[in-house]
């Protein structure tokens, strides 16, 4: 394993980040706070409370894991398509480096930048709402797990993207919505049964009803399924990446 | 004298059905400097992709170093710098960070007096905090040079490290390349610019159409296929080569003013003596004459004309 290779990836991703340290910070601030302008004020005055939690607190775990999943995606996708778009991609396919280590330095920077701005959000949130997190641990590990699978889904995406459309089209066409209609700012059982049945298709439900659960001990659908739909995601994510290793497919000509 | 990369039967068929490389033979000699000259698609480039790990080969083997650079591509590729065609940089990246990424991503250790070293080299040390976008194209061209210094190549692969770079920078890069094989680096580089060849290279690969024509050292082949004009001027013009001088084939030129005669320097005779004392047996009087070797431009024309005949 050549580490060296991995941190030089890893760091120079970061500083692309740190070079736009303040829209990285700023943008997430506002657009919670407007979440809770929103969402908290206008409708949780409707709502008082989802199953013993106060609405505003109640979809702080889908606030951070729908900034967390986009994030992941946007980062890692754009990460490895950039240099594609520029042309920098051959010094990293003429280094003694294996696509692992690509994969790991990249993926890594990008769930890194989102695990700092699902952070932010949280930090945002708990001045807005009072926040008791029942399982710290279990919290950390969910959050850590999403942002990996989601920067590894965005690192297949920039592989895939030909051009920016294709680039900015999953995350908005198909994350976003599920992220939406997947639980977060409402829970499952409000919703009239056949939507219900109809929802539990959607993956995103498990990994934010998982999320909420570490948060308020409280859940849609059985933790164990939660971990299970994260597991097989992630397991998924690694198979495409081990194919794209093994046929070079939009890498190597 | 040991070659350093050895390629073996190199071919290489693009997607679309594109042959690249029809199988190339070549063995690179440790130390040395080879210039790869050929018209543009010859296959220069991809012969370049597909040793330092950018293309996959069809068929065929590669070493560098003894390292198949399919089988063991991290033996082979940490000998190995690129310098590519195209000036790709990350744009808004300080000019230290990227040739300090470039050495972390090839495994060597941070080395900050190895990469003052490399940018002094280049004259880049006054830029090191500069944002690649504010450099010069001369500049940028540098700053790829200087990445691929970075992580202290054996190898250095330069593809057409001088395609419109002005004639100081030019004069600048042939005097890096020198310094480099006085390192005892090996060198190859691209080019369709024939004095470029001409100026640096030991050896000289003519590549057209994805074959390898010729790979010959540089003074045999301008030797070899060296051939001379004898240019004489006249003192009156003619208005014909007379009779007596038929068989030399001369070229009357200039209104009858100039005749020009072509001859091989490794002819057994050159046939001058006897030309010019023939010329004053037909009474013409000489006012100048001129040799000229032929240019490698010639001869590569030449070359490549008798490749696709």
């Amino acid at each position: 394993m050549n580490w060296t290779a991995i941190l030089a990836i890893y760091k120079f991703e970061m500083s692309r980040f740190f070079r736009t340290l303040l829209q990285s910070f700023i943008s997430p601030v506002i657009s919670t706070s407007l979440y809770f302008v929103v969402f908290g004020a206008a409708i949780g005055s409707r709502i008082d409370q989802v199953e013993g939690v106060s609405y505003g607190a109640f979809i702080v775990p889908g606030l951070i894991m729908l900034a967390v999943m986009t994030q992941s995606i946007t980062n890692a996708s754009f990460g490895i398509y950039f240099p594609k778009f520029i042309g920098t991609i051959y010094e990293v396919l003429s280094a003694p480096i294996s696509f692992l280590e690509v994969v790991m330095g990249y993926v890594g920077a990008a769930a890194t930048k989102a695990l700092f701005i699902g952070a932010v959000i949280l930090f945002t949130s708990s001045l807005f709402v009072e926040l008791e997190i029942q399982h710290p641990i279990a919290m950390v590990g969910f959050m850590v797990l999403t942002c990996l699978s989601f920067a590894l889904l965005g690192f297949i995406i920039g592989i895939w993207a030909k051009n920016f459309e294709q680039l900015q089209l999953v995350p908005l066409l198909i994350v976003t919505p599920l992220v939406f209609l997947g639980g977060s700012f409402y829970s499952i059982s409000m919703l009239p049964p056949v939507w219900q049945t109809i929802t539990l298709f959607n993956p995103v439900v498990y990994l934010i009803s998982g999320f909420r659960w570490a948060f308020f001990g409280m859940a849609d659908v059985p933790i164990g399924l939660s971990l299970l739909a994260i597991g097989g995601f992630t397991a998924l994510c690694l198979v495409v990446i081990w194919w794209i290793f093994k046929t070079g497919w939009r890498i190597r000509s | 004298m040991t070659a350093i990369v050895e390629i073996r039967g190199l071919r290489k068929t693009y997607d679309d059905g594109f042959e690249a490389l029809k199988g190339i033979d070549l063995s690179i000699e440790q130390g040395e400097i080879l210039a790869l000259l050929g018209p543009n698609g010859a296959g220069k480039t991809t012969l370049i992709s597909s040793i330092c790990g950018i293309t996959v080969p069809t068929g065929g083997t590669v070493s560098v170093g003894g390292h198949d650079v399919v089988r063991d591509y991290r033996g082979a590729r940490a000998m190995i710098g690129l310098v590519p065609q195209e000036i790709t940089l990350e744009p808004f990246e300080k000019v230290i960070r990227t040739v300090r990424f470039s050495r972390g991503l090839f495994g060597k250790a941070p080395d900050e007096a190895h990469v003052e070293k490399v940018l002094r080299t280049l004259s880049l040390w006054d830029k090191r905090n500069a944002r690649v976008i504010e450099l010069s194209g001369g500049m940028k061209r540098r700053v790829l040079i200087a990445k691929a210094l970075s992580h202290e190549p054996r190898v250095l692969f330069l593809d057409e490290p001088t395609a419109g770079v002005d004639v100081e920078l030019r004069k600048d890069m042939w005097a890096t390349v020198a310094d480099l094989k006085a390192a005892g680096v090996t060198i190859i580089l691209t080019t369709h610019y024939i004095e470029e060849a001409e100026a640096i290279a030991d050896r000289i690969g003519v590549i057209n159409d994805g074959q390898l024509l010729l790979v010959e050292e540089k003074a045999a082949l301008m030797q070899r296929l060296g051939r001379k004009d004898l240019r004489i001027e006249l003192q009156h013009p003619i208005d014909a080569v007379p009779e007596m001088l038929s068989h030399y084939g001369l070229v009357l030129e200039d209104g009858g003013m100039a005749l020009t005669y072509t001859y091989d320097t490794q002819g057994e005779r050159t046939g001058i003596t006897q030309l010019l004392s023939d010329l004053s047996g037909a009474g013409l009087v000489l006012r100048d004459i001129q040799t000229r070797q032929s240019s490698l431009e010639e001869i590569f024309v030449g070359l490549v004309k008798e490749g696709t005949a």
